[in-house]
C-alpha cells in the first residue's frame, strides 16, 4: 500500500489516529489562526507558536461547491464528468477560531448550523508520481 | 470646491466578440463628453480602472494625445468608486476644472480563475477547491438567513426584480423577465443560491465626467452633487472572502463602515435616499446590503421585498437598470454602471424604470473580494 501524502505539509499532524489541524497562537494576545502564520493579524507581532487546534467544533455556516473548480489552481482528481459536489463550512473551534473546510457532506438536508462535527482526513488526489494525497474535511458526528 | 457630475457615457454591458475593452472605454468616454457638450481637448486628467486591461490609461490612444496626467486605477470590486473619488479629488483639490473617471473590462466566461498567491495564500487552499468567491456568498447568506428568518423566496424575489427592472432598461444585458419559481428552480450552484441569482462576468465600459461645481453650468442645466464617496477594507474579526480561517468574534463588514463615514461625511441619513445601487454579486448580496448600508434591520428584507418596497415605485427602490444581476459585472465598469444609473435616475432621464416622484439623492455600494466596500452618496 503506497503511503498517503498531505496535501501540503504543516496543514495537520499526519499519520495519526486523532490528526488535528496546525494552527498558531500568538503569545502576545492569544490570537489564533489557521494555517499557521509567523505575523499575528491581531497584533503584527512574529509570536505565534504553531499549536493543534481542536478535534471538534460547531458548525458556523456551510454552503456547497456544485460546480467543478476552475483548475489549476483546483487539482482534485476528478474530471468535469466525475467531479461530485462538495460541502464547504466554517467550524467553531471552542477557544480556537473558526476553520473554512471541506465538509464530508454535501446534502444541505444533512446539514444545520450549529451541529457538531469532527475533522477527518479524506483522500484527495494524486501526486505527479503517483502517490495518493489527502486533505481535511470535517463531518458530522 | 464642491465637485458636479456633468456628463455620463455608457457602452452597454454584455458579450462583444472582436471589441477591445478599450474601444468600449473610448464609445463611453464619447458619450459623457456628448452629454456634457464637451470635448475631449477640454478634459484636464484621467482616471481610468480595470482589472483585465493593465494599461487602461493608453485610452487617451484612441481619444486624442493632448498630454493631460492619464492614470490606471485597480481596486478589485471598488474600482469604479476608487477611479471617481480619485477624480473628483482632482478637482476638489483645485488642481483641474474638468475631470474624467474611466471603467472598462471584457473578462473571459465562466468563474475566475488565478492563483492563490495573488491574494497572499497558500497553493494548497487553490488546489483544495477553496480559492473561489461564489461560496462566499452561500456561506454568507445561509448564516444571515439562520440569524435573521430571511427565506429563500426572499432571494428569488430580489432576483426577479432586477431581471425586471433589466427588462425595462433598453441597455440591460439580461432583458427577460423571469419567474421567481424558474429562479428557485434553476441549478444550485451554492446553497442556497441558484444559477439565476447571481451575477455573471462580462464586457462592457461607462464614463463620468466630474467638473467644478461653480462651472457646473457651462455644461448641463441639470448637475448632479458627489456628496461622500467612502471606501473601507476588511477589520479582523469581519466574514469576508478567501478567509481561511476567522477569529471567533465576530465584527461588521466594511460596507457597514463605508457606509456609516458616507452618510457622515454627506450628512444624509439612509432616510433621505431616494433610489439604491446595491453591489448583487447574488441575490443574497442584495438581501444582506440593504441592512448593511442602514436601509433596514437585519430580517426586515422580508417583509421589504413581499411589500415590494424596492421596486421601481417602492418606498426605496434599488437596483432600478438591474443591478449586477441583469447587467454582469465588467469589474473595472461596474461601480460607474451605477453612478450612470443613479445620475440618469436624479435627471428623470430613466424612461420606463423612472422613480417617480423627482428623486433628489442617489446610493451607489460597491463590495468585493478580498472584503473592500465603497460607497457613493449623489444629490441634484
Ligand atoms: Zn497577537
Amino acid at each position: 500500500m503506497s503511503k498517503q501524502i498531505p496535501l501540503a505539509p504543516g496543514l495537520f499532524t499526519w499519520p495519526s489516529d486523532e490528526p488535528a489541524l496546525l494552527g498558531g497562537r500568538c503569545g502576545s494576545c492569544g490570537y489564533v489562526a489557521f494555517p499557521f502564520r509567523e505575523h499575528c493579524l491581531a497584533c503584527g507581532l512574529p509570536e505565534m507558536a504553531e499549536v493543534e487546534l481542536p478535534r471538534r467544533g460547531r458548525l458556523w455556516t456551510f454552503t456547497t461547491q456544485q460546480f467543478r473548480p476552475p483548475a489549476p489552481p483546483y487539482a482534485g482528481a476528478d474530471t468535469v464528468e466525475s467531479f461530485v459536489p462538495y460541502g464547504v463550512g466554517y467550524i467553531e473551534l471552542p477557544q480556537a477560531c473558526k476553520v473554512e473546510s471541506r465538509l464530508t457532506v454535501s446534502d444541505p438536508a444533512q446539514l444545520s448550523i450549529g451541529q457538531e462535527m469532527e475533522l477527518a482526513i479524506v483522500p484527495f488526489g494524486v501526486t505527479s508520481d503517483g502517490q495518493p494525497t489527502v486533505t481535511f474535511a470535517f463531518r458530522p458526528v | 470646491m464642491d465637485v458636479a457630475i456633468v456628463g455620463v457615457g455608457l457602452h452597454p454591458f454584455g458579450r462583444y466578440e472582436g471589441k477591445s475593452a478599450l474601444q468600449m472605454g473610448a464609445d463611453a468616454v464619447r458619450e459623457a463628453l456628448a452629454d456634457a457638450g464637451a470635448d475631449w481637448r477640454d478634459v484636464q486628467c484621467a482616471f481610468a480602472g480595470s482589472m483585465e486591461i493593465t494599461n487602461p490609461e493608453a485610452i487617451v490612444g484612441l481619444l486624442g494625445l493632448t498630454g493631460i496626467p492619464a492614470h490606471a486605477v485597480l481596486n478589485g470590486c471598488a474600482t469604479g468608486n476608487t477611479s471617481l473619488t480619485m477624480a473628483a479629488q482632482s478637482i476638489a483639490s483645485g488642481e483641474h476644472d474638468l475631470a474624467i473617471a474611466i471603467g472598462l473590462d471584457k473578462h473571459p466566461r465562466g468563474a475566475f480563475a488565478a492563483d492563490p498567491s495573488v491574494s497572499g495564500l497558500p497553493g494548497w487552499y487553490g488546489e483544495a477547491g477553496m480559492f473561489l468567491t461564489t461560496h462566499f456568498f452561500g456561506m454568507k447568506i445561509t448564516r444571515y438567513m439562520h440569524d435573521h428568518g430571511v427565506s429563500a423566496a426572499t432571494l428569488a424575489k430580489v432576483a426577479a426584480k432586477n431581471f425586471r427592472n433589466g427588462a425595462a432598461n433598453p441597455r440591460a444585458w439580461r432583458r427577460k423577465p423571469i419567474s421567481e419559481a424558474e429562479i428557485l428552480g434553476s441549478t444550485v450552484v451554492n446553497h442556497p443560491l441558484t444559477q439565476f441569482m447571481y451575477c455573471s462576468p462580462d464586457e462592457g465600459a461607462a464614463a463620468v465626467l466630474l467638473c467644478r461645481a461653480d462651472q457646473a453650468h457651462k455644461y448641463t442645466d441639470k448637475p448632479v452633487y458627489l456628496r461622500a464617496s467612502a471606501l473601507r477594507s476588511r477589520r479582523l474579526g469581519a466574514f469576508e472572502l478567501l478567509s481561511p480561517s476567522l477569529p471567533l468574534e465576530s465584527v461588521p463588514s466594511p460596507t457597514v463602515d463605508a457606509s456609516r463615514a458616507a452618510y457622515e461625511q454627506a450628512g444624509i441619513g439612509p432616510e433621505d435616499v431616494h433610489v439604491a445601487q446595491l453591489q448583487d454579486t447574488d441575490a443574497g448580496s442584495e438581501v444582506i446590503h440593504m441592512a448593511e448600508n442602514g436601509f433596514c434591520k437585519d430580517g426586515e428584507q422580508e417583509v421589504w421585498l413581499a411589500e415590494g418596497r424596492t421596486e421601481i415605485g417602492g418606498l426605496l427602490p434599488v437596483n432600478t437598470d438591474g443591478g449586477l444581476i441583469a447587467n454582469g459585472e465588467p469589474v473595472g465598469a461596474s461601480g460607474l454602471r451605477q453612478i450612470y444609473e443613479i445620475v440618469t435616475q436624479l435627471r428623470g432621464r430613466a424612461g420606463a424604470r423612472q422613480v417617480l416622484g423627482n428623486p433628489k439623492v442617489g446610493y451607489a455600494h460597491l463590495y468585493g473580494a478580498p472584503g473592500t466596500a465603497a460607497v457613493a452618496i449623489l444629490s441634484t
